[in-house]
């Protein structure tokens, strides 16, 4: 496949950035997408030229460091990570648009890449259950419910892209938190910290600029881990609750 | 090549019977008053399970706890992408297992090259750590009548896996990173997230700091504190292509061991059975599929060879179960190494299907047929789109084509039971050690043992450490300090100037085939060899023609990584050195010139029943400790 891709370039948080194309000829379908930005970049560097930083880890779509916008579409045009988007996705002589996560919540800080530390002070802020090391009580003294495990696990398999931030006209980091607040909600384990885990993400998130939720649902859609919609209905749910008894 | 050294020794397992040694050492270990402990800074560089599972722990006790990771967020660690399960001695399924059995498993899974003692302390402590996991809301399988599910994994027979379908790591992982994070939003916990270790201070003969780089901004800093814990996974990615996260490196371990801590079994390589073939020369990484698909997936090759019939196409009484014929008992569920070489021989002897012919079936149809579609979607559900995705084929409908591929490295740092290093000061958990999983690790087996070690173990031998250590106030204008320093610098300078032309991915594929090709799945004395004589080389030319385009001052993802790269081709060498010394098979070490006339690895105990501890010197010197099998008396391991 001959393909040209059209990538944003920004030398750093404060400098202008533009798309610059990229003609990359001899590719393979069974290429994932960032390995054409490795090919791409093993061309720029013969040719004297700075690669394109990108963040990648795992190249499973399972650490969450991945994430681009391709083609309008944060991760894409499948419901995957960009690690996992294949090259089959796309027709030969495609222009492809790539660009970084666009958020206020996320900084660029080089070319594709944005600084996502944002989401990790929302988790600081509670959402966790308390559980100090070594006095745990026998796991089975604790049953749960198989459909609450379930639906817990649904929503912490969520992988903190960002692509539900980078999907969302306002910005809003509501699906992240949504998954955090349902996954631990739904368990017996944090019951007593469930009021105070709620206002103080929730608060922590409008502190990080994150836009609020209008229920537009482009963030369900660029979701690769699935998260519910429903879940965000939780989040609601659990804050108002919550508020009414804030002190 | 090298030479031989002082006999080395684990001299913290105190002297008393096996099954009390852990509570002895715990009762003996000093402890720090409660007031005194904030006074102490400890860095944890790492934060997958290990690494985060410790800092969380060590700063719950009231340390000052300073966290490094390379990634944006601790929470992408590569533990993030173990799939399959963790194992727990708990018998909720009354099947016969207990503490002992779990421990017997893994030192005869570990084709007898583990510490009987470390192993014992992994399976006393192995219930807890699922009790630890629940308390922290992870989400492992329930049954419904809400108690925990468990399956079986690779080389054992009775159920003691714990599982959250097919991303155990990523919710065990999970639960560390969210009791870190309880921590830094305390403040016991200090975090430097995208910065890189890339030294070790060593004062007086203990380690004292790090030098690190800010891989946002370049910026060079030393961090110094009491004790140092490297938390920093395993070296699998020296081969180029391998399971492991594309930025898991071996700088942090490596730079110490030139520092003087010993390095231990390095050759010891983990080859997984079950990753998806690679698809071209273009491949950046492997991908796993989970060793549990192995629980209700069958293996097979056409019994003609060549065949090229698409796999419907081949008749039941056309088909080789090869594992299920050659061990009866364990049948697909046979330990890792094994599996890992029966699918070799028959590629090798040109059963194998798919492009080259590197792969073989596993096949879902019979679970389909006996379970119903909707039950192997929620086991594996996951891994059947996973496998979609890369592969474009759909495993409901036609078998999957496996391959095996470098996964996990047994090797490390060497640390005593106390999991400290021979650097006073410098303790080494998880992947990065090379204690607990011998010469091939069971399934399921490394996410306890990252857990085991940063939860339970290290926070009471640290105490112990800090309790019973005289350390002087240093700072930062000390001559140790700043001489580090000013080597890192120095190298991140030569780095850059070298201005050659051929680009840091180049030498990394090279090196890879060189060791995938002369020191993968099997090893000969001539291959070896042949690859000591390429290695250097190479390193010579990465070091005259590396290209680094960029400034030091930046972000600078190809700096990072001739970082990283020039590390791989100095560790390459000693992982040679290693295999070639060791004139026997054992686990994921199978070298040709010693097997049974069944084709087995044929171990020599009379010889090599040490763990070889090699000294960084201008030659590697060995020292070899010698293993004791008090408990488990080494056999020929049998799975049939």
């Amino acid at each position: 496949m001959k393909l040209t891709v059209r990538i944003w370039r920004q030398a750093g948080p404060k400098a202008d950035g533009k798309l610059v194309a990229y003609p990359v000829d001899d590719v393979s379908p069974d290429m994932s997408f960032l390995e054409l930005l490795d090919v791409l970049n093993q061309d720029l560097i013969a040719a004297g030229e700075e690669p394109v930083a990108f963040d990648h880890d795992c190249r499973e779509g399972i650490c969450g460091s991945c994430g681009v916008v391709i083609n309008g579409q944060a991760h894409g045009p499948e419901r995957t990570t960009s690690c996992q988007l294949h090259l089959r996705s796309f027709s030969d002589g495609d222009t492809i648009d790539v660009e970084p996560w666009r958020a206020k919540g996320f900084p660029i800080i080089k070319d594709l890449v944005v600084d996502r530390s944002a989401l990790d002070r929302i988790v600081q802020a509670g959402g966790y259950i308390t559980a100090p090391t070594g006095s745990a009580p026998d796991a089975h003294a604790t049953p749960v419910p198989k459909p609450s495990a379930d639906l817990a696990f649904d929503n912490a398999t969520c992988i903190g892209c960002g692509a539900c931030v980078a999907a969302c006209p306002n910005g809003s980091a509501m699906l992240f938190t949504a998954a955090k607040v349902t996954h631990l909600s739904l368990l017996p384990q944090g019951e007593p910290e469930r009021a105070q885990r709620v206002l103080d993400m929730v608060d922590t998130m409008d502190d990080e600029g994150f836009g609020g939720c209008t229920n537009t649902g482009e963030c369900v859609g660029s979701c690769p881990k699935g998260i519910p919609f429903a879940s965000i209905a939780t989040l609601n749910r659990e804050f108002l609750k919550a508020s009414r008894t804030r002190r | 090549m090298y030479v031989e050294g002082n006999p080395i020794a684990d001299t913290a397992a105190p002297q008393v019977p096996l099954e009390k040694r852990w509570d002895e050492r715990k009762f003996t270990a000093k402890l720090v008053n409660p007031a005194n402990r904030r006074k102490h800074r400890v860095i944890v560089v790492g934060t997958g399970l290990a690494g985060g599972s410790a800092g969380a722990t060590l700063a719950e006790q009231g340390y000052h706890v300073v966290q490094f990771c390379f990634q944006d967020s601790p929470r992408r660690a590569h533990s993030v992408a173990a799939q399959g399960g963790i194992n727990a001695a708990k018998n909720y399924r009354n099947d016969g297992d207990s503490t002992y059995r779990l421990f017997y498993d893994t030192v005869k899974g570990g084709d007898f090259r583990s510490r009987e003692s470390n192993v014992y302390r992994l399976a006393q402590v192995s219930g807890q750590i699922i009790d630890q996991a629940v308390a922290q809301g992870v989400p492992f399988a329930r049954e419904y009548g809400g108690l925990l599910d468990t399956r079986s994994f690779g080389g054992v027979q009775v159920q003691r896996t714990f599982y959250a379908r097919g991303q155990t790591g990523q919710q065990l992982l999970i639960g560390a990173y969210q009791a870190l994070s309880r921590q830094i939003d305390a403040g016991n916990v200090e975090l430097h997230a995208r910065t890189e270790m890339l030294d070790l201070i060593v004062v007086d003969g203990k380690a004292r700091g790090i030098v690190a780089r800010d891989l946002i901004t370049g910026e060079i800093t030393t961090h110094l504190a009491d004790a140092v814990v490297l938390a920093t996974g395993g070296y699998g990615n020296v081969f180029y292509l391998s399971t492991n996260a594309k930025g898991s490196n071996a700088t942090a371990i490596w730079r110490a061991h030139k520092r003087g801590a010993y390095f231990a079994n390095p050759c010891f390589t983990q080859i997984h059975p079950t990753c998806i073939p690679r698809s071209g020369e273009h491949q950046s990484k492997l991908t796993l599929m989970s060793e549990s698909l192995r629980n209700d997936g069958r293996i097979w090759v056409p019994k003609r060879q060549s065949d090229t019939r698409p796999p419907q196409d081949i008749p039941e009484d056309e088909r080789d179960y090869y594992l299920e014929r050659q061990y009866p008992s364990f049948g697909n569920l046979v330990p890792r190494d094994i599996a890992s070489r029966a699918a070799k021989n028959m590629c090798d002897a040109g059963y194998g299907v798919g492009p080259g012919g590197l792969g073989v079936y596993l096949d879902f149809a019979d679970a389909i047929k006996r379970l119903g579609r909707p039950a192997i979607e929620a086991r594996y559900g996951n891994l059947f789109d996973m496998y979609q995705r890369i592969t474009a084929e759909d495993p409901y409908q036609v078998p999957m084509r496996i391959y095996p591929a470098i996964h996990y490295t047994m090797g490390g740092l060497w640390v005593d039971y106390d999991l400290q290093s021979t650097i006073p000061g410098l303790f080494v958990i998880g992947e990065a050690n090379f204690s607990d999983h011998g010469a091939n690790r069971l399934g399921a087996s490394a996410l306890m043992q990252g857990l085991a070690d940063g939860y339970f173990v290290l926070p009471a031998t640290l105490n112990d450490y800090l309790g019973g250590t005289k350390l002087d106030t240093i700072d930062a204008g000390r001559e140790e300090v700043r001489n580090t320093e000013a080597q890192v610098r120095q190298r991140i300078e030569k780095l850059l100037n070298v201005k050659g032309k051929r680009s840091v991915d180049s030498f990394h594929r090279e090196l890879g085939v060189l060791m995938w090709d002369y020191c993968g799945m099997s090893r000969t004395r001539e291959g070896l060899t042949k690859a000591l004589e390429r290695i250097p080389e190479l390193r010579a030319e990465f070091w005259r023609d590396v290209r680094i385009l960029g400034s030091k001052d930046e972000l600078n993802q190809e700096l990072e990584k001739a970082n990283r790269v020039a590390d791989f081709l100095e560790l390459a060498e000693l992982l040679l050195i290693d295999a070639l010394h060791r004139e026997e098979s054992c686990g994921g070490h199978f070298r040709e010139e010693h097997q049974t006339p069944e084709g087995e690895a044929q171990r020599d105990d009379g010889n090599f029943a040490y763990v070889a501890a090699w000294e960084h010197g201008e030659i590697p010197v060995l020292h070899r400790e010698e293993l004791a099998f008090e408990h488990v008396h080494p056999t020929q391991r049998s799975y049939t």
